[in-house]
């Protein structure tokens, strides 16, 4: 090792860059051109070997039959058959359930926002928690909880109240629309509390003075409600939706637990749960994987017909 | 005056209002926390019904989980061992990026992030059947490791650390180097502690989304004691009940332990779970 000559004066700078530099390998390391890359690289071989590679090899497959220790590239044929009755039958149930949430978990939240951000409601603090303790849960205990309130026997708390308002008992979990409304109601349980810390956050940064001004100028609450507080949420409006949206599509485990794989009449299957039915349980990786780009496509689609009817893209234009 | 008196009404209309919803949303919490003292048999035939008879309660449930359900505390020590790997790694390594992104500056930063963010926008669902051929191909199937590896590098925790770290004062990194720091010393001995809330808030997160999470477990582990809790628990969903007792006393001891951790840590709780708005 050289030491540099400016450094050879005194004994102490000597000892400096005796220590400084031990080797030239451990130097390279500690530059401020190399350690960002060694900082993100951890990201870089996830990316690569967990996102960008299980991707690509998940296009190849749905053009690929796979059966073990045999597999063959079929062309079209697994997106040929994608488009079948049982597809059809999850698109349309998993869309309903998208559709349903994103109003129940975009109104309900803001409006119990709104109230608990007022000064009309005490103990807030106790309340937030409360509304906010289903979302530790998991879908799995919360669904189990559900299955048991939803039982068909005319004893469950809900044909208990169904009994209560003078209507038959309902076999919860093999009705289509009843079928539909656990799912819904399990999801909906599980994330208002979240969603309305979402809004509420939004509403904590309206500014005082605006309402002062409001104030001055003899505005009624519900003028203060149409034209500071709506307009001021519509940002955080736009995320939760969009949240929801994509949690939507990606929903399976509201529809295991009622039914696992199978529901009868195919009342509770989504799309993400045909792929693993078809995936997983009948093997069919090829089949799987092409219904996984037919979602992929889905979800892209819809997230640009989101991003352009809200706006997004127009403040880029300006 | 007037005013006034109508406000407290509308006070007292609202609050009570509250507590019934708080209520009817803790409803099946408590719902599940009184059937766990009823015999199983009753829940199996009548599932959770206002009309309990309260002189049947009893502790059977409990006896029998802690004496003789050893697959149950199996799957707990799997969801233990599970949850607590995934929050060492997955805050070690995302912080380090989200760091990274955030005080350096160098080539493809924004590159990066770019791919950070379309990452967070990719459905995990889409890319499990590829993931899960390839832990087949690894021969990694039924492992810890197959069930943590996907968690390992989470873009919402990267993407926190990012937007926290942005804040952080770089003139105390120029006043290390002066003393001869490396850039990792300044990470570990000083940046890294100034993150402290922000890694709180994703232990809970990246804690919490692996103790819950259901799907990817479900494709990589096979045998039944390897099981997490929401596997083994799912396995207990039958139509003949014959495992009730597990189940119902099961679930309240996966749930109180979090409801305990979220009473004292609420304030991280909410900023984990309100970070991403990622399913757990």
């Amino acid at each position: 090792m050289s030491s540099p000559s400016q450094g050879s004066n005194t004994s102490a700078s000597i000892e400096k860059t005796a220590y400084k530099e031990p080797n030239k390998f451990l130097r390279f390391l500690n530059s401020k051109k190399v350690v960002p890359y060694i900082f993100v690289s951890p990201f870089i071989l996830s990316f690569l070997i967990l996102t960008l590679y299980p991707a690509i090899h998940g296009i190849i497959m749905s053009f690929q039959s796979i059966l073990p220790g045999q597999v063959e590239f079929i062309g079209l044929k697994n997106y040929e058959r994608v488009f079948n009755p049982n597809f059809y039958k999850a698109l349309s149930n998993t869309t309903i359930y998208v559709i349903l949430t994103v109003i129940i978990l975009t109104l309900i939240p803001m409006l119990l926002a709104i109230l608990l951000n007022s000064k009309l409601v005490k103990f807030k603090t106790l309340f937030r928690a409360s509304i906010f303790i289903p979302a530790l849960t998991s879908t799995i205990v919360g669904g189990m909880i559900f299955r048991l309130m939803f039982s068909e026997a005319d004893s469950s708390v809900a044909n208990q109240i169904v009994n209560f308002l003078g209507m038959e008992s309902i076999d919860w979990r093999y009705n289509a629309w009843s079928a539909m409304f656990l799912m819904v109601i399990l999801a909906s349980w599980r994330w208002i509390g979240v969603n309305v810390l979402y809004f509420l956050a939004q509403l904590q940064n309206i500014s005082d003075e605006l309402y002062e001004a409001a104030d001055i100028d003899g505005a009624s609450a519900f003028q203060k409600l149409r034209y500071i507080t709506i307009p001021h949420l519509k940002p955080i409006t736009i995320f939760v939706s969009t949240i929801t949206i994509i949690n939507g599509f990606r929903m399976f485990e509201e529809s295991f637990v009622f039914w696992e794989t199978s529901s009868p009449g195919n009342i509770g299957l989504t799309v993400v749960g045909y792929i693993y039915q078809q995936g997983i349980g009948q093997n069919d990786m090829g089949f799987g994987s092409a219904i996984g780009v037919v979602l992929m496509l889905i979800i892209f689609v819809i997230s640009i017909i989101n991003l352009i009817a809200t706006g997004t893209f127009k403040r880029g234009d300006e | 005056m007037n005013t006034n008196k109508k406000n407290s009404g509308l006070t007292w209309v609202a609050t009570v209002g509250f507590a019934l919803i708080s209520l009817i949303i803790l409803f099946p919490i408590i719902g599940l926390l009184i059937s766990s003292f009823r015999p199983s048999s009753d829940l199996m035939r009548d599932g959770i019904t206002f009309s309990i008879d309260f002189s049947l309660l009893n502790m059977d449930n409990y006896m029998y989980i802690f004496q003789q359900a050893a697959s149950y505390w199996s799957w707990y020590g799997n969801s233990l061992i599970i949850s607590a790997l995934t929050i060492v790694l997955s805050l070690f390594f995302s912080s380090m990026v989200g760091y990274a992104l955030a005080v350096y500056n160098f080539k493809g930063r924004n590159l990066f992030f770019v791919l950070v963010l379309l990452i967070l926008m990719i459905p995990f669902e889409i890319l499990m059947l590829p993931l899960y051929q390839m832990m087949v191909g690894a021969n990694l199937v039924d492992s810890y490791f197959a069930v943590v590896l996907p968690l390992i590098v989470a873009p919402v925790a990267v993407f926190f650390f990012r937007q926290y770290a942005t804040g952080l004062p770089t003139a105390l990194m120029d006043a290390a180097r002066i003393d001869g720091s490396t850039e990792y010393g300044i990470y570990f001995k000083i940046m890294l502690p100034l993150m402290g809330p922000s890694l709180a808030a994703m232990a809970i997160l990246q804690g919490l989304a692996s103790w819950n999470n259901f799907l990817w477990p479900l494709l990589v582990l096979r045998s039944n004691d390897m099981f997490t809790l929401p596997i083994g628990l799912a396995t207990l969903l039958t139509p003949y009940g014959n495992n009730y007792d597990i189940l119902i006393a099961g679930s309240v001891l996966t749930i109180i332990p979090i409801v305990i951790l979220f009473i004292f840590f609420q304030r991280y709780f909410v900023a984990g779970l309100t970070s991403g708005g990622v399913k757990g």
